[in-house]
């Protein structure tokens, strides 16, 4: 089973996301992340969903997705060609002194930041790759995570590839 | 330059009329009054009144698959709206070209489980090709536009628009868009011309190519390319269910139907062939048997204008995504003439070894019923079936020859099906003969629409295959459950003759085999709607049968 992050452009309007997510339930496939934002163009959102699945299923996923009406494009972003990014604001215990220093050493060792502290917490801000992510939120488990939040991941081609410059896909 | 105020009523009927509908199909309700009002002085535009919102759905749909036009129906909000999810379910897996409109309760209300509320987009997000609601009166008229665009091109499908009522009584200046403006929709139609040489290749290579064509080719009006095709080169043909009638069963290459209740021959050419030419179909699993197993000689074309369908259940060689009968031109201009006369002959042994049969004794047996049909039509009625043993009866033992004659829920397998859709299928084709065949389980599913029926003097003949039970569910008790008969025993079934009489129709009854030609032609002749109640012998099976997850070639009831 591979991972694979799809990026699927959607005109934005009302029933649109549960289109699109309800299909990924029909069809058995289990969405991992799930993230939706406005894009440059007016009226059009993009969702970046991880979906987990063999060639065969992503193929048969990208088509039925394309079959929506509300669907303008579908691109599968592959990992060696694109930069992805995911934010996560995690919310740590901090009871003594010697752990919060240990904790925001952490933090610069991960360039992330502290963007909310009182004597009993710290609320922390990360951005990067999935990977950093997690290893972050590993090494400060032992301090008592509070809270975490995760944005899902988001992702652009390198270069001037874009997903926007591709027509729908026709074959 | 201004444009005339209507309200969204007004301007739904100007749409449908903008769209050619003659006829459509529903029953009002609390939410969709306004547009009825418009409905009740509208000349142009029959409604036909059912007495469920299923035969509604049916009907349109019926109706969609005789002429080939969109069908349009309507409902009211909540119940109204839900009863429609069958009929729309049906559609989807059959690809058939609806417009729905359901009333809605007004936008302000939307959302407080309103009296008759219910979230109709949400339930038939699904099985529709797209839904709407109607949240601005300024919309309505290109989402009617859109809606009718997007039902009728590419694979076809249902569309429903959900009607709020305040929406309905809104004014504002009509206009009908010029065309359809849709980024996210562009079907592709001329196929990949690389794709059409290498599958016009194959087919010149091949010694045992069958076509195996299904209800796309009706779909794309592609039944003379396919013709073309088989004539040219000597290509044995088999149809799906669904295909039934875009190749003259008649004609000696014609193979009938393929799959779960096909042809010995068929199934065995299918699974010998060395080129499967697969036309307008999905590989169901009622057709393939045995997934791993099917074709498994064969290398395989498939042709097909949703590119989903490719490669979806089976593993295909050469994939074309397009317009059948586009497609299907540019291969026959590149396909040589060739006699495959090996191929032919071991097929016209298996003809003989194995053909259709059934025990034709002194009972009223259906198959013989199919063919005394058969008979008397012509072969040029529209045959319009139920679900169950006696479809698959229709299917076998009528000869088809026309497309749009065979009209049968395939995908689904609606059960209350036939009765309404032979409503549709006469309204749209007032000219043809329509008969509707029908079990005493599935006909009672519907019933109700004899009013209908005959209300409208609609000149239907229904018959009643009557075996008293669920025939096609005890078949599989018989072969699967040990005979254990749970509940597929119709007892409690109305007198059919006198039902039909209290509603004012004609019924005949049959219960022996010398009564059923004289009843035929008496209700061919009468010009008016009739239902004959056949009186069949209760444990008939429908053979050949290849069991559930079986390969093809491994039939019960071919010896």
């Amino acid at each position: 089973m591979m991972r694979h992050t799809i990026a699927v452009l959607v005109k934005d309007h009302p029933g649109v996301l549960a289109r699109v997510a309800g299909l990924f339930t029909r069809r058995g496939f289990n969405i991992e992340s799930l993230a939706v934002g406005h894009t440059e163009e007016n009226n059009i959102s993009r969702m970046t969903i991880v979906v987990e699945g063999d060639e065969r299923a992503l193929e048969q996923i990208t088509k039925q997705l394309n079959k929506l009406i509300d669907v303008i494009r579908v691109r599968d972003i592959f990992p060696s060609n694109s930069v992805e990014r995911e934010l996560a604001l995690i919310k740590v215990n901090t009871n003594s002194l010697a752990n919060r220093s240990e904790i925001i050493q952490m933090v610069d060792i991960f360039r992330a930041k502290i963007i909310d502290v009182n004597s009993q917490m710290m609320t922390i801000e990360t951005t990067g790759t999935e990977d950093k992510v997690n290893a972050l939120i590993e090494l400060l488990k032992p301090f008592g995570l509070k809270e975490v939040v995760r944005t899902g991941k988001i992702a652009l081609f390198r270069g001037s590839k874009s997903v926007s410059t591709f027509k729908k896909q026709e074959e | 330059m201004s444009y005339m105020k209507l309200t969204g009523a007004q301007i739904v009927v100007e749409c449908l009329k903008k769209e050619g509908v003659k006829v459509i199909f529903g029953i009002p309700g609390g939410a969709i009054m306004p547009l009825y009002d418009i409905l009740y002085s509208e000349t142009s535009i029959k409604h036909i009144l059912t007495k469920h919102e299923q035969g509604a759905a049916h009907a349109a749909d019926g109706y969609a698959r005789a002429t080939g036009n969109v069908g349009v129906c309507i409902a009211t909000s909540g119940p109204g709206a839900t009863n429609l999810v069958t009929g729309l379910a049906n559609a989807y897996l059959d690809s058939i070209p609806l417009v729905v409109f359901t009333g809605q309760v007004s936008t302000n209300l939307i959302g407080t489980d309103a009296f008759q509320e219910v979230d109709i987009n949400g339930i038939t997000l699904p099985i529709t090709k797209n839904n709407y609601v109607v949240r601005e009166v300024r919309d309505l008229a290109r989402i009617i536009q859109e809606a009718f665009y997007i039902a009728r091109t590419g694979r076809p499908g249902p569309v429903l628009i959900d009607l709020p009522k305040d929406i309905q009584l809104a004014q504002t200046e009509f206009k009908y868009p010029e065309k359809v403006s849709l980024n996210g929709y562009k079907p592709t139609f001329s196929g990949h011309i690389q794709q059409i040489k290498i599958a016009a290749q194959e087919i010149n290579k091949a010694k045992k190519p069958v076509i195996y064509a299904g209800g796309g080719v009706i779909s794309s009006n592609a039944s003379s390319e396919l013709r073309d095709l088989a004539f040219q080169a000597n290509i044995p043909v088999t149809t799906t269910l669904m295909g039934l009638g875009t190749f003259p069963e008649t004609h000696s290459l014609s193979l009938g139907m393929l799959g779960m209740h096909g042809t010995a021959y068929a199934n065995y050419a299918i699974s010998a062939a060395d080129l499967i030419i697969a036309l307008g179909v999905r590989f169901d699993d009622r057709v393939t048997g045995k997934l791993s197993k099917f074709g498994s000689q064969a290398k395989i074309i498939h042709i097909d204008i949703d590119p989903a369908e490719i490669g979806k259940n089976v593993l295909v060689d050469i994939p074309i995504v397009g317009d059948l009968k586009k497609v299907l031109k540019k291969i026959n201009e590149m396909i040589e003439k060739k006699e495959n006369t090996e191929w032919l002959e071991i097929i016209k042994d298996w003809k003989r070894k194995y053909p259709l049969k059934y025990e034709n004794n002194q009972e009223l047996k259906p198959q013989y019923i199919i063919e005394e049909v058969y008979k008397i039509s012509e072969g040029k009625a529209v045959i319009v079936t139920d679900v169950g043993q006696h479809q698959m009866w229709a299917a076998q033992y009528y000869q088809y020859t026309i497309p749009r004659t065979f009209i049968s829920s395939g995908g689904l397998g609606t059960m209350g099906y036939g009765f309404p859709a032979a409503i549709g299928a006469k309204l749209g084709c007032p000219e043809k003969r329509v008969i509707c065949i029908s079990g005493d389980g599935s006909f009672q599913m519907n019933q109700q629409e004899i009013a209908t029926a005959v209300n409208n003097n609609l000149a239907i003949t229904v018959i009643i295959m009557n075996n008293g039970y669920l025939g096609m569910v005890r078949q599989w008790q018989e072969l699967f459950f040990n005979k254990r008969y749970s509940s597929t025993t119709l007892t409690g079934n109305p007198d059919f003759v006198k039902l039909i009489e209290a509603y004012g129709g004609t019924g005949i009854r049959v219960n022996k085999k010398q009564e059923l030609s004289p009843a035929l032609e008496k209700a061919l002749s009468l010009n008016k709607f009739v239902l004959i109640d056949c009186i069949i012998p209760g444990e008939e099976n429908v053979f050949p049968m290849v069991s559930p997850g079986s390969p093809l070639d491994q039939m019960i009831g071919v010896d």
